[in-house]
């Protein structure tokens, strides 16, 4: 592969991986949600898959097949089940209001690149110099997590946080050690498992897919 | 070998207990099972004393001695825990609220919760520690939901939410750390790979690597497994977790998970403490730790639940010993590790002896069980000296551990910190005296009648008590091991 072309790819990609967590914050209908979450599952699938090819590593190629698998359908279509049972559902009344959040989507966008430019200054090259993306798209997952009150919503926010945590890992170090990779994607896929079935069984209880029933507990 | 059995036995345990129809031998199994932990991790500690390390899968597993005293804890506190899994299964049985599949389900989690804590301190790799660590939050949370009310799905999600999050940042925190270290030994080096998070080679590198990383690095590790201590600003999944699920595993969770992710926070410390000096991590150990005695002071004040009291307690003690690795000097991390494991014992004779009230006497409101040394002496009795130890007054070892992480404290310069934190040592104490006065003392309102409390609940627990003032009084067989285990941490 080209460098140029090679550059152009991951920019694009690493993008797109900002965009979708920034659409998820827009958007209120709970499925198109989850199809964001798929795309941006695909594209960190392409920035591992890209830099795999051009520093020809093995192991990494072998990641970025598994992300692409497991966070581009397997982890999506675990979610949309919880949706399905319940059509229709939309995130209704976010605790900030959507022009809020972009807003302070792009205030987090600002942090990231301010707080990330002393490790982008140790190893400047064309994949860390994109760091900051991942960085913000911890950032807006975790805004996305604390404002939200439907429990998709509140899955969604946190695979944004760990999509996020995963770029950085990419960019960085070409990702972390396989066995770690593998043992991550495992953890992953078990969390969304334990939470789906949380949330199956929450809304047994109170009949909505909602958190603000959960009120029980406090001091 | 000897790695391979500890981690060995409660897999099996898990295996076993999945295949056979749940039978009171099977809980008894997994009792065995985990006092094999123990004992061998005795005999783990025997090996490591003298400074040695063993290793295990091809360098992949690795036992020092601090490894090798984390897994005589997390021995010690689940063999008191699944001592009491049959009493509770059975009694849930018999009341209908659990079925004999779940009581399977229940096991099985048990075990693999004790295997990946294991894992946790046994492996040689931080980002299979993570991965470890990270699975320990799976396998308990179907254990804090196992009653399926409202309130345990509740405390479930909050659980599952915060801890995953945090837990996340501790990655994030980690690949800066990689990173720094690919910096230092260059991308295509023979370390490249897993033996870049192998924490002995990044302890030989640990001067060189890059400061404003590590700082980075550092904060995001604090707060990421600083979450899964339960220490603030990530705290509040804690008091609800450990109020909700059974008594067992509140113990086993409040005893060994939160110091077992308060142990990667050690092994981070020395890796940092190479990189940027003592103060950095000091300063962030002692904010963390100061905020979390001044929510668990703050809110124990007014509790009215005792499930929730001892969670709080949990918080403190977690920011208690947070000073006392903030401190990091070779006593303050001995004692720091004392605290680990007397905590650990008390805290679990707390949490089942709090299981055992609730049981009952159907309530977990301090104010609708009063006069319970007079009704209840056994219950009582076992219940008050558990405060008694937790409270650090003597004979118990959390006395000798808190007194000498406060002259640690001083001894490097943290003087104001070891006056601040004793303020708010004396309220809790003050505080939990009042509550523990209401619940125990006054008098009993009506002659009571019930059956004696149950030998298989009364002999663990009061052996667990009697340790604890064991190794308060005599250092003897701990002493070595402490200071080789420090030895790791301050070299």
């Amino acid at each position: 592969m080209s460098g140029s072309s090679y550059i152009q790819i991951l920019d694009l990609a690493a993008g797109a991986v900002l965009v979708c967590a920034i659409l998820t914050l827009w958007r209120s209908d709970l499925r198109a949600i989850i199809s964001i979450l798929s795309i941006q599952g695909v594209a960190l699938g392409v920035v591992a898959g890209v830099l795999a090819a051009h520093i020809h590593d093995g192991a990494l190629a072998i990641t970025a097949a598994i992300v692409f698998i497991v966070k581009g359908s397997v982890i999506p279509m675990l979610i949309r089940q919880v949706v399905r049972r319940d059509p229709g559902s939309r995130e209704a009344s976010p605790l900030i209001n959507v022009p809020a959040s972009l807003v302070g989507a792009a205030v987090l966008v600002v942090i990231a690149y301010l707080a990330s430019g002393k490790i982008t200054a140790l190893f400047p090259n064309p994949a860390s110099r994109l760091v900051p993306i991942g960085i913000a798209t911890v950032l807006v997952g975790f805004l996305l997590l604390v404002t939200r009150r439907k429990t998709v919503s509140q899955i969604v926010g946190l695979l944004m946080i760990d999509n996020g945590v995963a770029l950085v890992a990419f960019l960085l170090t070409a990702g972390v050690p396989l066995v770690v990779e593998l043992g991550a994607s495992l953890d992953v896929l078990l969390v969304v498992a334990v939470l789906r079935v949380l949330a199956t069984a929450m809304r047994a209880q109170s009949g909505a897919l909602d958190l603000d029933q959960m009120q029980e507990l406090h001091d | 070998m000897l790695i391979y059995i500890i981690l060995g036995l409660p897999i099996a345990a898990a295996i076993v207990a999945g295949f056979a129809p749940w039978k009171q031998w099977v809980g008894w199994m997994t009792t065995l099972a985990n006092g094999g932990v123990l004992a061998f991790g005795i005999g783990l500690c025997v090996k490591t004393v003298n400074h040695q390390a063993l290793g295990a899968f091809d360098g992949g597993l690795r036992a020092d001695a601090l490894s090798s005293f984390m897994v005589v804890v997390i021995g010690a506190v689940s063999l008191l825990a699944t001592s009491q899994t049959v009493r509770y299964l059975s009694t849930e049985i018999d009341r209908g609220s659990s079925s004999a599949r779940h009581a399977s389900l229940y096991v099985v989690l048990v075990q693999i919760f004790v295997a990946c804590m294991l894992l946790a301190v046994l492996s040689a790799n931080l980002g299979v520690m993570w991965v470890a660590i990270e699975a320990t939050t799976i396998a308990t949370t179907f254990l804090v939901g196992h009653r399926r009310t409202a309130g345990a799905l509740e405390a479930s999600w909050k659980y599952v939410i915060i801890c995953s999050v945090g837990i996340a940042l501790a990655l994030l925190g980690t690949v800066l750390v990689y990173f720094a270290a690919l910096h230092v030994v260059g991308p295509r080096s023979d370390l490249h790979g897993a033996g870049a998070l192998d924490w002995t080679s990044l302890m030989a590198i640990s001067h060189h690597l890059d400061t404003g990383v590590m700082r980075l690095a550092v904060a995001l590790l604090v707060l990421g497994y600083g979450t899964k201590v339960g220490l603030v600003p990530m705290h509040s999944w804690l008091p609800d977790a450990h109020s909700q699920a059974p008594a067992p595993v509140s113990a086993l969770m409040s005893g060994v998970l939160l110091t077992v992710a308060f142990y990667a926070l050690l092994r981070f410390k020395a890796i940092a403490d190479g990189a940027l000096g003592v103060g950095y991590t000091r300063s962030l150990l002692v904010v963390v730790g100061l905020g979390s005695l001044f929510v668990a002071a703050s809110l124990l004040l007014t509790q009215k639940d005792y499930k929730r009291m001892l969670a709080y307690h949990s918080i403190e003690h977690m920011g208690l010993i947070a000073l006392g690795a903030a401190a990091g000097s070779s006593l303050a991390i001995a004692a720091v590790l004392l605290h680990i494991l007397g905590h650990g014992i008390v805290k679990a004779v707390l949490f089942l002896s709090a299981g055992e009230i609730y049981l009952v006497e159907g309530s977990s409101a301090i104010d609708q069980v009063p006069a319970l040394l007079s009704r209840r002496p056994m219950l009582g009795g076992i219940f008050g000296f558990g405060l008694v130890a937790l409270l650090g007054l003597p004979p118990f070892s959390l006395f000798v551990s808190e007194l000498n992480m406060l002259r640690a404290e001083i001894a490097v310069g943290l003087t104001w910190v070891a006056a601040i934190s004793l303020v708010l040592m004396s309220i809790i104490f003050v505080s939990v005296m009042a509550h523990a006065r209401a619940l125990l003392l006054g008098d009993s309102p009506a002659p009571d009648n019930h059956r004696p409390t149950a030998r298989t609940f009364t002999v663990p627990l009061i052996a667990g008590l009697v340790a604890s003032a064991f190794f308060g009084i005599l250092a003897w067989p701990l002493a070595p091991l402490l200071h080789a285990a420090a030895y790791v941490i301050v070299p």
